[in-house]
């Protein structure tokens, strides 16, 4: 067991999870006053001695799958035949005589009377019947996954089961809403099943290191804002609250403790009461640094995430700045401030700007070069020497002309200018990328590709020197 | 009462009609069994704090809350040494000899206790519930630690005060920052999340005498809808409670888009929120 507990430490750690050695053995002791037959009792024992953080719950359950799923035989019927290929049906009638209809009947039924543990079984048939899992070979479990859920053919089932529970009656589409989403969620349940039963067959196939290889997924912060799938992007939207508020807060502490300059004049007047001893020196309030931030994103298809996250995060802390203003462009920019408030919807506002901002002027593919001369011509008066300008993009400039002087122009009206890329620094001036002709004249440049870039990121403007006086790279 | 095993902790707190999931019986069961302090996170009003209450009615132990607060500090938490009653002391017999009184003055009499401490000298084994304890800051969260790992106090005057039963610690997190890795690292840490519409059910009837079974799968399934939106502040099962004994004053015992429309204000605080969840599932279900 301790060899088990070892690997799954070790797994965990992999995973980007901090677990300490005084965790590790107090997990090991904790296991020892349960039950270990129960897989929910050692699956909740380990889960709160091992990971303290909400944030690592994902990477746990995958991991504990993978390490403590029921080991089976590899002899099962899910021994496929040799020489079958993915386009030629399966035989709907499996080894037990059970045949698709039936299954999905079955089903039904187990999903119209929540049976958790008839689910389970049938899932476990659906995968040995449907999935078609071949041993050795290399495919991921999405794959079979995929295979199994289109063979049961979801959407079929999910209308049945309405119409199951519905039982014929007329109901309001107040009621019928209510019942969609119960359905929605059963059939959620389902597919967890499957997903479980088919990680545990590619652990019983490959052995458990190289599946939770496979498996592991970086930390939500982590992950590559350009390359990020739907699930991805909604565990980001979640995240990004928790994110601002936990940054608010530290700044917040770190504003306080900041003592300001001696008041000469006040330790003077109290030190009166102390017979004219000054034994208490009394300080300043420090005026709270507040710089003005302006942002100017690209919005164009590639950059779109990557800019609403960034005007998300940063608006998510305009009390930190004095004044916070949002342009937009594609090949032509215009303000947008008005469209980012307290409590807006981020997505659909960005969509809005799409549609009704003047980004577009030509052909609606970047053009940096014009956008930058438009800004100067119609912002750059109101540019201050406090002034922080912010512009996200790849600078891929669809090879027209970059106008990187002008550029120049703008940062000298203002305080600093800051260019934040998305794309790792290996690509940067590979193919239309122009960001080579804009560094010279920007205060500074940064790879910013994760959440958690983008956090160091907005808590570095916050600070007085705002980290970015000195030019880097 | 007996806590011998998971199942067994479950059905104790059932009798007091708090209805736990696995995860909460088992994390409740390891904590009695290693004598280690719970770290309970999750969203405002899923019965983080109820937890603790529902501890102290199961075991029958007396139940000693330290709520914390920003500016939390050693005199509020920890022992205050009483001051004025020492000057009163000084002053009494002044022909005494000096260190005789020094000796005396920093004795038990003059020690104010206060939760922590007190939480570690009580004579019966307690329920120390140390509430919202991600409002303190940093340092004072350090004041913890001893008392979390060893149950004991360090008292410069008068040495180190060790727990003579050991109590049960549950403490609290909104989450609003991140805890230290030392305060974490010492603890058993359950997540509760809102309820599944199935136990949010249980926990209505359990809650709420009269319910119909009807009303009361309707209110949770309702409550999951609208936790589904994306809200300022979702409704916590205290709020969906006290919907479903709005419900039921109002002898209403079906749920529709008026009856929703009507009563949203006892679900959702927010203006905002509530004129979305209209948008959503009132209009949007009339329309």
């Amino acid at each position: 067991m301790i060899g088990v507990l070892t690997g799954f430490v070790d797994e965990l750690r992999a995973a980007g999870v901090p677990v300490s050695m005084v965790e590790a053995i107090d997990s090991m002791k904790a296991v020892e006053a349960i039950d270990l037959a129960d897989r929910v009792e050692l699956r909740e024992t380990l889960r709160s001695t091992l990971i303290k953080s909400l944030r690592y719950e994902r990477a746990f359950d995958i991991a504990f799958d993978v390490y403590f799923s029921t080991t089976i035989d590899l002899a099962d019927p899910a021994e496929p035949d040799p020489g079958r290929d993915d386009d030629r049906p399966e035989p709907s009638v499996g080894d037990d005589g059970l045949d698709l209809d039936a299954l999905l009947e079955r089903l039904l039924s187990a999903l119209e009377g929540r049976d958790e543990a008839a689910l389970r079984e049938l899932a476990r048939t659906a995968v040995d019947q449907l999935a078609g899992m071949e041993p050795g070979r290399p495919v991921g479990g999405t794959y079979y996954l995929y295979r199994t859920l289109r063979r049961l053919d979801l959407p079929e089932l999910r209308d049945q089961l309405l119409e199951a529970l519905i039982g014929g009656e007329s109901l309001s589409e107040f009621d019928r809403r209510l019942i969609e989403e119960e359905v929605d969620a059963r059939l959620g349940e389902l597919r967890e099943e499957i997903q479980a039963e088919i990680r545990r067959r590619l652990v019983a196939d490959r052995g458990r290191e190289a599946v939770a290889r496979t498996l592991r997924r970086p930390l939500v912060e982590d992950v590559d804002l350009m390359h990020a799938s739907a699930s991805d992007l909604a565990d980001m939207e979640a995240a990004i609250g928790p994110l601002t508020r936990k940054l608010a807060a530290r700044l917040a502490r770190r504003r306080k403790k900041r003592a300001g300059r001696l008041d000469f004049k006040k330790t003077v007047r109290r030190s009166l009461a102390t017979g004219g001893v000054p034994a208490d020196p009394q300080f300043r309030h420090p005026r709270p640094h507040r710089p003005e931030v302006w942002l100017m994103c690209d919005i164009s298809g590639s950059m779109a995430t990557f800019s609403r996250f960034t005007l998300q995060f940063t608006h998510a802390m305009a009390t930190h700045f004095s004044k916070l203003r949002s342009f937009a462009f594609v090949d032509t920019v215009d303000e947008v401030t008005d469209y980012f408030g307290a409590g807006v919807d981020f997505a659909s506002a960005l969509q809005r700007v799409t549609t009704e901002a003047e980004v577009v002027w030509m052909d609606g593919h970047s053009d940096y070069g014009n956008s930058l001369e438009t800004f100067r011509n119609r912002f750059e008066r109101q540019l201050s020497p406090r002034t922080t300008l912010i512009i996200t993009g790849d600078a891929r400039n669809n090879y027209r002309p970059s106008r990187a002087r002008i550029l120049g122009e703008i940062a000298r009206s203002a305080r600093a200018v800051v260019w934040l890329n998305p794309e790792p620094i290996a690509y940067w001036d590979t193919g239309d990328s122009a960001m080579g002709e804009y560094t010279p004249y920007c205060t500074s440049v940064h790879e910013v590709r994760t959440l958690r870039q983008l956090e160091t990121f907005v808590e570095r403007l916050t600070l007085p020197s705002g980290g970015l006086v000195k030019r880097s790279t | 009462m007996d806590l011998e095993s998971p199942s067994a902790v479950a059905n104790a707190l059932a009798s007091v009609d708090y209805l736990p999931d696995e995860r909460i019986a088992q994390v409740v069961f390891l904590a009695n069994r290693l004598s280690k302090p719970i770290l309970v996170e999750g969203p405002a009003g899923v019965g983080k704090t109820e937890l603790a209450k529902a501890l102290s009615r199961v075991t029958g132990r007396a139940l000693i809350r330290l709520q914390c607060y920003e500016g939390l500090d050693e005199s509020k938490a920890l022992y205050e040494w009483n001051y004025k009653k020492q000057l009163l002391r000084i002053q009494a017999d002044v022909d005494h000899d000096w260190d005789d009184i020094e000796q005396d003055i920093f004795s038990e009499d003059f020690l104010l206790t206060r939760p922590l401490l007190e939480a570690i000298r009580a004579e019966e084994p307690v329920i120390l519930l140390v509430d919202e304890v991600d409002r303190v800051e940093v340092e004072t969260e350090a004041l913890l630690l001893e008392i979390l790992s060893d149950f004991q106090v360090s008292i410069p005057e008068l040495g180190t005060i060790t727990a003579s039963t050991q109590p049960m610690v549950v403490l609290t997190s909104n989450n609003t920052r991140e805890l230290s890795e030392a305060l974490k690292r010492r603890c058993l840490f359950l997540h509760i999340d809102y309820p599944d519409p199935v136990r949010e059910q249980e926990i209505l009837n359990a809650r709420v005498p009269g319910l119909s079974d009807h009303l009361a799968e309707q209110i949770a399934r309702v409550a999951r809808s609208i936790r589904n939106l994306d809200l300022k502040k979702s409704p916590s099962v205290s709020e969906t409670i006290d919907w479903a004994r709005t419900l039921l004053a109002l002898s209403i015992d079906d749920i529709d888009e008026t009856v929703l429309g009507d009563t949203l204000h006892v679900l959702l605080k927010y203006q905002a929120d509530i004129e979305k969840a209209t948008k959503e599932l009132v209009s949007a279900a009339g329309g």
